[in-house]
């Protein structure tokens, strides 16, 4: 009997109401065309537009009221 | 790193003792403690002997059993004092990590960073700093503990985090590194222990808690929930940190440490609700009592640490 197969993980998740993580070594294109390397193992990528680190995701969706949270 | 000054009877007698051991003899009772700080300090020092210890104090006093017995002792003590304060698991429907964050969400606190940003002297701003040595100088260590002892998926999970917490490979990038060249150009000391001689006692209980979640298997809940707290409440604060540097034209290395945790943390703080706690509770459901102590420890802590410096500096709190 052969083990059962181990659920992968996800390379991309969407995290309800905050950034999308991704893991590994990516370059992202910013809404404004700049380019900018990942340089951890896990990143955070803002998807509420009002991260002051863009593209990276700083918490500011915590503070957004809950309909304007992606 | 050198003993601290005793804050009365009992860490006068343990810190004594220290300088005597190997030789075995009985440790004292806890109950010689005179007041909190005394009992608070006497358990840090305790604490440090499985972390990096003292120059002048054997290695082997790490695992004295007459020091271990009066370490249990204390840690019983305060553990309890902090499931005390605990209002217990809340009520709520859904994923525990949407319920996590909504906790944290709800949770008012007086708040050191909106203080630093907007108003702080360049004096209280290099207090705090001085305080946060105790904890930043050894940042990520107390969690590393609970590492062994989790199932495979938030096992992975927390590697994942601590490995960027330890520099991703570059000790360069170390937190706790970032914080001692951060400490170098603002002329402070960088040495652990440097300034336990000026922490209050809610600086030392902030400490002893972590150790005391990270040191003990069955509490691995708790150190995660606190974990979780503690990176759900660093983004933003960081950032109100950086900017209180910024505005009194402190140390550019410092206001990077506070930037990387702007970063870092909105990473960690999904990882640790999502992929470690939330599955630690999935496959040992038992724990999650404790992960809500954990989360609930870390917010009391910190707003008893911040009420108190707040009062130092003549803020209502």
């Amino acid at each position: 009997m052969s083990a059962p197969e181990a659920a992968a993980t996800p390379d991309i998740v969407i995290c309800p109401g905050g950034p999308m993580l991704v893991r590994g070594e990516h370059v992202v294109r910013a809404a404004d065309g700049t380019e900018h390397r990942t340089t951890r193992l896990v990143s955070a990528i803002c998807r509420c537009g009002s991260s002051g680190v863009p593209p990276w995701c700083d918490g500011t969706h915590k503070v957004l009221p809950p309909k304007r949270r992606p | 790193m050198r003993l601290p000054k005793p804050r009365g009877p009992l860490s006068e007698q343990v810190f004594t003792e220290l300088l005597d051991r190997p030789h075995s003899s009985p440790a004292p009772a806890a109950d010689r403690a005179d007041s909190p700080d005394d009992a608070a300090l006497t358990l840090w020092a305790l604490y440090e002997l499985a972390y990096t210890g003292f120059d002048e104090v054997d290695d082997a006093c790490e695992w004295d059993v007459e020091l271990l017995r009066l370490r249990r002792d204390l840690e019983a003590d305060l553990e309890a004092r902090l499931r005390a304060r605990w209002p217990g698991v809340p009520d709520y429907e859904g994923p525990l990590a949407d319920a996590l964050f909504a906790a944290i969400e709800a949770h008012d606190g007086p708040s050191l960073a909106a203080y630093v940003r907007s108003r702080a002297s360049e004096e209280q701003v290099l207090d705090l700093l001085r305080l946060r040595t105790l904890y930043h100088l050894k940042e990520a260590d107390p969690t590393s503990w609970v590492i062994p002892r989790l199932p495979a998926a938030p096992k992975a999970a927390l590697v994942e985090l601590q490995y960027d917490e330890y520099g991703g490979g570059r000790p360069e990038h170390v937190h706790s590194h970032l914080f001692v060249r951060g400490l170098e150009a603002l002329g402070l000391r960088t040495d652990r222990g440097a300034y336990v001689d000026d922490v209050p006692l809610e600086v030392l209980e902030q400490n002893n808690a972590m150790s005391l979640f990270g040191l003990h298997r069955r509490l691995r809940g708790a150190a995660l929930g606190h974990l979780a707290a503690f990176e759900a409440t660093s983004s933003l604060p960081s950032r109100r940190m950086s900017q209180g540097l910024a505005r009194l034209g402190l140390a550019p290395e410092m206001i990077a440490y506070y930037d990387e945790h702007v970063e870092a943390d909105a990473v960690h703080e999904q990882m640790a609700m999502r992929a470690i706690c939330e599955a630690l509770v999935a496959e040992e459901p038992a724990t999650e009592p404790d992960v809500w102590l954990g989360l609930f420890s870390c917010l009391d802590l910190e707003d008893r640490t911040a009420a108190a410096l707040l009062t130092t500096w003549g803020e209502a709190a």
